[in-house]
């Protein structure tokens, strides 16, 4: 996509707040996210590694992102992830935000259908499987501010 | 306290030295404890000669002991063993079992604030442990640098005082894997040697000095001879080893793949003088791996090691391309900063003369940057305030973008090795 296209499209997506869950250690997935989501035009505020649910949510109501983006890799997403978004959603002011979860979810290899219905009923707008391509999660993002004509563009 | 304790590493090390067997080690760790049982007891009964290993979940990491104690409740999986959660008795009972194997158990936890997990070891008669106050704190914590320091402290010292009870203690600094991949082999010299000091100040006698497989091997071979003999200089005066990673980036996706990759660390130890290897298996690119891959990459490595160690010596020529002068610079500007260990790698981050490239933590300076270059080797691109020689202007490949330029260096070992098997242009060893 042309950047300044990319940039109409995504022109409403100032803002996304990136973080890990509570008990993932892993960064460079945000390192990397932080790049991605940057080069598509909004501004990351990363929080890093080991976030907890309360400083998560704190950081939501401080920044007031347009978007959250939730990546970890140590299995433990599944658990963390809807725990989090049970209290996230908790609060009026991040009722519709979107937020969606991505990686390597399960302790066991990729979670079940069963489970991601769980977290997507639990509150998550999406949820990226580990073997998600750049792409799927760049084209979420471009659906999330319609494009004038209301088609996808891709080069 | 008249609980089994655990064998001491040191003379384990010795007697395998002695075979000129190359001990290898597999991280691995579950949340029941008869699992994680069967886990020491295949790790020890396996054809190699090998050091047990019981990871810890990653709640107990951040000491988060409610969602612990949920799990377990629940009967939620967790990624590792929960040996603050549980009773003492159940992992006494576990090292009981394993005790007539004669085979040293590492605690393996990635925790910044450690205490109350040493404390549940000293309970549990473990003394053989991994970390420290910077290699556990700014990559995998949220914990400010400082007080990481302090609760290390403390827990080296208990740890140490452990030896009064008849424990051999030995802690292994992690400061060799920083962030795991991309740190420039001279950082990772100087953050192991720095953290072993600090150890040594806490009344530990017994340490090992990590160092994680990085892009190239003549590189790594030059950065194990530097760790050497830094450590050599600095810690004398203690017992010591080496302990290498096979490579813990982004691992190959193919089974040959992986395993040539695992191969080569297991070379690479052997030539480059280290005592023990810490195994990956071809699962990792997927999942955490089983028990019976795991004492598969354990064998695998033992007989690669075998192999090498009745092979020739290494003669091609020696390269010295800085590595041991840029550890020695850092570690010197870091213990010129304060005559405590600790509170000279507290001022050494918040000035920057330490600074880990990519590393997020609000104590890390964050301006270095570094890069896989044409022939495949780490170097530095920004030193930030790193007293090191400023890197000649970046001749990276022309690039599309940042984030595709960092996928790139993050999956170059993985494209190699997978490459290269795809082709079939080098002998699978299996």
């Amino acid at each position: 996509m042309h950047p300044h296209v990319r940039r109409h499209l995504l022109g409403d997506l100032r803002r996304v707040l990136l973080s890990s869950v509570s008990s993932d250690a892993h960064t460079w997935n945000l390192v990397y996210l932080q790049l991605l989501i940057e080069e598509l035009g909004p501004e990351v505020v990363n929080l890093g590694a080991c976030v907890p649910d309360a400083l998560l949510i704190s950081e939501a109501l401080r920044v007031q992102p347009d978007l959250i983006v939730l990546s970890t890799v140590n299995g433990h997403g599944y658990g963390d992830g809807k725990r989090v978004i049970t209290a996230l959603r908790a609060h009026r002011a991040l009722r519709d935000l979107p937020v969606v979860i991505g990686g390597k979810l399960g302790v066991g290899g990729p979670i079940s259908d069963t489970q991601t219905d769980d977290l997507l009923a639990a509150g998550f707008d999406a949820v990226f499987g580990d073997d998600a391509a750049p792409e799927s999660f760049r084209r979420f993002l471009d659906r999330l501010v319609p494009s004038p004509t209301g088609g996808e563009c891709v080069p | 306290m008249t609980a089994t304790v655990t064998p001491g590493i040191d003379g384990f090390l010795a007697e395998a030295a002695k075979r000129a067997a190359l001990v290898v080690q597999p991280r691995m760790g579950f949340s029941d404890p008869n699992q994680m049982l069967r886990g020491l007891l295949a790790v020890t009964g396996a054809n190699a000669c090998t050091i047990a290993t019981i990871t810890l979940d990653s709640y107990t990491r951040v000491g988060d002991y409610a969602a612990v104690a949920e799990a377990m409740r629940t009967g939620m999986p967790l990624n590792g063993y929960p040996l603050v959660n549980l009773d003492p008795a159940v992992t006494r009972e576990l090292v009981a079992a394993i005790a007539h194997t004669g085979t040293p158990v590492q605690v393996r936890h990635g925790s910044g604030l450690p205490l109350d997990i040493f404390q549940a070891m000293a309970g549990s008669g473990l003394a053989v442990t991994e970390g420290g106050p910077v290699s556990y704190c700014l990559p995998y914590s949220r914990v400010p640098l400082p007080l990481a320091v302090d609760d290390w402290a403390r827990a080296c010292e208990l740890l140490a005082n452990l030896a009064d009870q008849g424990a051999r203690p030995h802690l292994e600094s992690f400061g060799g894997c920083m962030l795991g991949q991309l740190c420039p082999p001279s950082l990772l010299v100087a953050i192991s040697v720095l953290e072993g000091l600090f150890f040594r100040q806490h009344g530990l006698r017994s340490i090992s000095l990590s160092y994680a497989q990085q892009t190239d091997r003549r590189q790594d071979l030059e950065a194990l001879r530097a760790m050497h003999r830094l450590a050599g200089d600095l810690l004398s005066d203690m017992d010591w080893h080496i302990v290498l990673y096979a490579y813990m980036g982004v691992y190959p996706r193919t089974r040959s793949g992986a395993l040539d990759l695992l191969g080569d660390a297991a070379e690479l130890a052997v030539h480059g003088g280290a005592a023990r290897l810490i195994v990956k298996t071809p699962a990792e690119a997927f999942r955490i791996p089983t028990i019976e891959e795991n004492v598969a990459a354990l064998e695998y490595a033992a007989a690669v090691a075998e192999e090498v160690a009745r092979g020739e010596p290494v003669t091609e020529r020696l390269i010295d391309s800085g590595i041991h002068n840029e550890a020695r610079t850092l570690v010197e500007a870091v213990l010129d900063l304060h005559p405590d260990v600790g509170q000279a790698l507290c001022r050494a981050f918040a000035t920057g003369v330490l600074d880990v490239p990519y590393c997020l933590h609000p104590d890390n300076a964050g301006r270095s940057r570094s890069y896989v270059d044409a022939s495949g080797w780490l170097r530095w691109s920004r030193v930030g305030g790193m007293p090191l020689p400023r890197p000649a202007p970046e001749s990276l490949r022309a690039s599309g973008s940042a984030s595709g330029d960092l996928l790139a260096a993050l999956s170059y070992v993985e494209r190699r090795y997978d490459r290269e098997n795809e082709s079939a242009r080098k002998p699978s060893r299996d």
